[in-house]
């Protein structure tokens, strides 16, 4: 079972303990907030380079893609998002962590402009972004999956995935009811990157079958094919995994972990899971409450005192 | 063959004809329930909008022409040229088009997330708007409607005489059919199969199905569901200007025609709110049903001899009866999605 994951075969040799352990902190607490962070030897990173950095399994990780800049996001009273700023770079996996409600869906959601912060900056490949629709950040090149799944229950499996095309067919809508030859070429492609990410996941068998009639599972797995096939430049997995067994968790860290290797997909993700994100992510922001209470490598996000506090439910005071 | 039964085919076959009517009108109200959840209760008045607008324009009227004489003291009512119906309907097509924009711009937007009930007042308050101002723009004398090809060709009216000789034939009987009904059957044909092909190959089909399923899911693929509104409104405009054209050909325009869009109402129970073969199915039933009731309740021979009394006037009270029924037994309609209240 091991060996199905290749990375955390890669990581696991360093002999250390791979789901979310309660050991004691190896290294220094970070504070959240802070823009540095430390790799396992204890050099710094630095964030703000434009370059990147390699991973522990060796991927050159390149320049942030999307930056969170002192975000809040309040629904009356209630503050979802409390001043946080994060990034994600270009090529990696990077989890958003924490107890239920502690705002991962909400940043998931600004990200993808469903919601509307009411203080800070978005800014994407390096331009600050206007105030954007979410079919807008969709074409934008951003993908995603919801947490309780939203796909088109009406709709096959091929016909959902097609869906996830939309953004990348041009042809006018004159030539389309003509069917002129480019209204048909561009059918033919998208038909084609549709078929391929099919394979991918492994779905050929219910390619005809209506989505409503597929268990939870491959629902999830359907509704990750519908937004990879738009070839995001940016992915966000809202809990690609919740309420599925373990070997459906396996297959879908599988397939996550591929999806980045293949296709060089950077992927933001939510995941409740702490044993599952660690052996994913390449780098993890962690919330509660609202707050920010960690950010960086899984090791050292592992170590940080006010994360295992929060994972042990410590009172808050 | 018995007579009673020959003239029960006849009468079902025109049954079958008016049923293509109520079944336009049904499917304007499918295509704007599925995309949006609207029920808009306006697809009747927009037939009939669409039907004067289109008569106003052929003939050259001026819109508003009463509003702006009683302003300006004018006389003025006529362009005084006539516009060729196919220029004519483009024309309407595209005041269509721009319904749906104001509809959407003006009133939907501002109502996104509502309860469906709101936004069902609202398409009550939208027809009666509407009814106004058609009346304001064409003014609400009844016109009557002629349209005509290039070459001269009108849309056939009278019996279709190969029906009549080979029932004749047949049963020694002529079956009176009108030219009409059937043009607008194979003009209904056409639409519903151009709006099929649309929704399946089209991109813009594709998302309207999208929208149509799930707004959010829709969102996140890239679909702006102010768009497709607009799209699906316009649509709903041009399904109800074919309507329109079919039933002014048959009565002229006059305002009667917005109460169509009632009779659709028990289709659409019949066939389900959400189903784009349930309103088509739906329309012939109770095209047919009416009809054949009609037949049979008023006839001394059949009625008469069963029941020892006979009815007329039926046909305005037998398709909600029988949608009545059908709530009942089946309140999802024929064709539609089991309602399943989550708990
Ligand atoms: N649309 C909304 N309206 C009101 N409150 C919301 C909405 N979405 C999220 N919240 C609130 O924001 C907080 C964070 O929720 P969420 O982002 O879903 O948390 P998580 O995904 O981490 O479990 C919760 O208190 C939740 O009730
Ligand atoms: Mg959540």
């Amino acid at each position: 079972m091991w060996c199905r994951f290749k990375r955390r075969w890669r990581r696991s040799d360093d002999g250390t303990t791979l789901g979310f352990a309660f050991a004691p902190p190896t290294i220094p607490f970070v504070p959240a907030g802070l823009e540095d962070f430390r790799n396992k030897e204890g050099l710094d990173l630095m964030l703000d380079q434009t370059e990147g950095y390699v991973t522990a399994d060796g991927r050159q990780i390149g320049p942030v893609v999307m930056e969170m800049k002192n975000i809040t996001l309040r629904f009356g009273g209630v503050e979802a998002i409390k001043d946080i700023s994060f990034d994600i770079r270009e090529g990696e996996i990077r989890a958003i962590i924490g107890p239920n409600g502690a705002g991962k869906s909400s940043m998931l959601n600004v990200i993808s402009g469903f919601y509307v912060p009411q203080e800070g900056q978005v800014f994407y490949k390096g331009q600050p972004r206007p105030q954007m629709k979410p079919y807008e950040v969709a074409r934008q090149g951003i993908a995603r999956t919801f947490q309780n799944i939203a796909l088109f229950e009406g709709m096959s499996v091929l016909d959902n995935v097609m869906t996830g095309r939309l953004t990348h067919m041009k042809t006018g809508m004159l030539a389309q009811a003509l069917w002129l030859g480019k209204a048909e070429a561009e059918e033919t492609a998208n038909r084609e990157v549709a078929e391929k990410i099919i394979d991918f996941l492994e779905i050929q068998a219910i390619r005809k079958t209506p989505v409503s009639r597929l268990p939870y599972g491959l629902k999830k797995r359907v509704e990750l094919a519908r937004a990879l096939v738009a070839e995001p430049s940016l992915l966000l997995l809202d809990e690609p995994m919740a309420g599925m067994n373990v070997e459906e968790k396996e297959d879908m860290s599988r397939f996550i972990l591929d999806v980045n290797d293949e296709f060089g997909t950077t992927i933001a993700l939510i995941e409740h899971d702490m044993g599952v994100v660690m052996d994913l992510s390449d780098r993890v922001v962690v919330m509660d409450y609202g707050k920010k209470i960690g950010d960086g490598t899984p090791d050292e996000v592992r170590g940080n005192q006010d994360v295992i506090d929060a994972y042990l439910g410590v009172a808050h005071d | 063959m018995p007579d009673q039964l020959i003239y029960a085919m006849e009468v079902s076959l025109n049954g079958l004809m008016a049923g293509v009517m109520y079944a336009l009108v049904a499917l304007g109200f499918v295509l704007i329930f599925k995309a949006s959840g609207i029920f808009n209760f306006a697809q009747g008045v927009m037939a009939l909008f669409a039907a004067m607008t289109l008569v106003g324009i052929q003939t050259g009227q001026v819109p508003f022409a009463h509003l702006i004489n009683a302003v300006f003291g004018t006389q003025i009512h006529h362009f005084g040229w006539q516009i060729h119906s196919i220029v004519a309907i483009i024309l309407t097509v595209g005041v269509m088009i721009a319904l749906a924009w104001a509809v959407q711009r003006f009133i939907f937007q501002h109502l996104v997330g509502q309860e469906p009930i709101i936004l069902f007042m609202a398409t009550i308050g939208l027809a009666y708007l509407l009814e106004g101002v058609a009346d304001l723009m064409w003014n609400s004398e009844i016109k009557k409607l002629d349209v005509c090809l290039a070459d001269g060709t009108c849309l056939p009216q009278g019996i279709n005489l190969a029906i009549d000789e080979a029932t004749f034939n047949l049963f020694g009987y002529g079956f009176f059919v009108d030219n009409l009904d059937i043009t607008a059957t194979i003009i209904a044909i056409i639409l519903v199969a151009a709006l099929v092909a649309f929704s399946q190959y089209t991109k813009q089909g594709r998302a309207m199905r999208a929208v149509a399923d799930d707004h959010q899911a829709a969102l996140s693929v890239g679909v702006s569901l102010n768009y497709i509104w607009i799209l699906v409104w316009s649509v709903a405009g041009f399904v109800a200007l074919v309507a329109g054209i079919m039933w002014g050909a048959k009565s002229g325009v006059q305002f009667s025609l917005s109460l169509i869009a009632l009779k659709a109402l028990p289709v659409l129970m019949l066939g389900g709110f959400t189903s784009i073969p349930g309103a088509i199915v739906g329309g012939l039933i109770i095209g047919v049903g009416e009809k054949l009731f009609e037949f049979f309740m008023s006839s001394s021979d059949l009625a008469g001899a069963l029941f020892g009394f006979t009815m007329n006037a039926t046909e305005n009270w037998f398709a909600y009866v029988l949608a009545l029924i059908f709530l009942v037994f089946r309140p999802q309609g024929l064709f539609g999605e089991k309602i399943i209240e989550r708990v």
